[in-house]
């Protein structure tokens, strides 16, 4: 893990490239990483997130400046500027079922290539899958998913980049962490090594790329 | 008592005490207002909580404490947290006991719609089909009618949430299972007559020879 400034670390990301955003409705989102994207400008970013948030908040602020040219999402109903784009085709947008969009992150960060779910058999989320019968009962085939960046979002950081995160802002977080080429990570706290016990530490270090350093 | 409340009510009194529940945005949400004081369930977001509370008073709102819509809400003591695939994995693992949801239409198959109206309303299904396919109950609360059209029709014309047929349908007027993948009227609203639960509703309803009268 090395420590560096959000201005160096979202200058690694270049336009168009595929990034995992953690969070739920905002709430466990990296911020800062976010603003910077903005303030950079970089545009066509694939987008991977829960949700597209609301304007202002989260990944919000990156369709209120019209930096996304795709998405992949469970749900985008409470961002209204999300779908204006959609509806006018300045996006692309997939919508998966949060519990398979977060197993497909899962399994791209596990190795896997997919994973069984029943959800959506019998729906329109089934056309175009392979549908698998196990023990008589049917599955779709989800494939595995990962980014080139993951923006993570943790409570504490230590020394070492070892992550625990709060309550509910944990959500995609970890999942996310696993799931990408390069993970950079904002924390609320950044604490000496011991701070988080071993078995506290939800996200190991060696997985953390880049942790944006306090100003 | 208005509407939300009758089906708010209605709905709480299947709740028993151990279960695992998830309630959806809306009027499910009222639900866990008229859980009597005796059950002790543990209510789910599907973000990442099981043991949710109340909203927060004044001034103590968390904002890493929020539900599946991103509102502050406080949790109990006891409460834990999870990330994203675990929260799923109690969904669809069949860990969930009771899933209670908003609906768009329900047909007399039992099938549920309730994420998407083409060409108008295009949200996105988030947890909706997972918990749908998962839990082992599934009771879709809504209003029997809206705008004066059935919400109980013969059959859905909006895309389907999930292949699965859902177990309980409960409204302002009646409350409607499926024994056998046929619509049945099981009761009817204080107040409410079978025949006029009937005329609202287009769905054919299998009416047995007794019909009780909700108790709320």
């Amino acid at each position: 893990m090395k420590a560096i400034s959000v201005e160096e670390a979202v200058a690694m990301i270049p336009a168009g490239a595929s990034v995992m955003v953690g969070g739920f409705m905002g709430v466990g989102t990296p911020e800062r990483l976010l603003d910077e994207v903005v303030r950079q400008h970089k545009t066509g970013l694939v987008l991977i997130s829960n949700d597209a948030a609301t304007p202002g908040k989260g990944v919000g602020k990156l369709f209120d400046a019209g930096l996304v040219s795709r998405l992949t999402a469970s749900h985008i109903g409470l961002n209204p500027k999300a779908q204006q784009q959609m509806l006018a085709n300045q996006i692309a947008v997939d919508l998966i079922p949060q519990g398979t969009l977060v197993e497909r992150i899962r399994a791209g960060g596990c190795g896997l290539g997919g994973v069984l779910t029943p959800t959506g058999v019998g729906t329109t989320v089934a056309e175009g899958k392979r549908q698998i019968e196990i023990d008589g009962k049917a599955f779709l085939l989800e494939t595995a998913v990962r980014a080139q960046f993951a923006l993570v979002h943790a409570f504490l950081a230590d020394y070492l980049g070892n992550l625990s995160y709060a309550l509910t802002a944990r959500n995609f977080n970890p999942v996310m962490a696993m799931a990408a080429d390069t993970v950079i990570v904002t924390a609320e706290h950044i604490v000496p090594v011991g701070v988080i016990a071993p078995d506290h530490v939800v996200t190991p270090a060696p997985l953390v790329d880049y942790l944006i350093a306090n100003e | 008592m208005d509407a939300q409340e009758i089906i708010g009510r209605r709905v709480a009194r299947e709740l028993r005490t151990g279960h695992l529940v998830n309630l959806g945005i809306g009027i499910p949400t009222l639900v866990a207002n008229y859980v009597p004081s005796d059950i002790k369930v543990f209510f789910q977001s599907e973000n990442g909580l099981i043991g949710t509370g109340p909203i927060p008073e004044q001034g103590m709102a968390h904002p890493h404490l929020t539900d599946a819509g991103g509102r502050p809400i406080s949790a109990l003591p006891g409460a834990c947290t999870f990330d994203s695939a675990m929260s799923f994995g109690l969904i669809r693992g069949g860990h969930l006991d009771v899933t209670v949801l908003g609906g768009l239409q329900v047909d007399a198959e039992g099938h549920l719609a309730n994420w998407m109206i083409p060409g108008k309303m295009v949200p996105g299904m988030g947890g909706a089909m997972d918990l749908v396919s998962g839990a082992k109950r599934v009771i879709v609360a809504m209003q029997h009618a809206a705008k004066g059209k059935s919400k109980i029709v013969r059959k859905c014309t909006l895309p389907l949430t999930s292949s699965r047929i859902i177990d309980l349908v409960v409204t302002d007027i009646a409350v409607i299972g499926f024994p056998d993948g046929k619509a049945m009227l099981m009761e009817t609203a204080p107040g409410v007559t079978v025949a006029e639960v009937m005329a609202v509703t287009e769905a054919e309803l299998v009416i047995p020879d007794t019909v009780p009268e909700m108790t709320i």
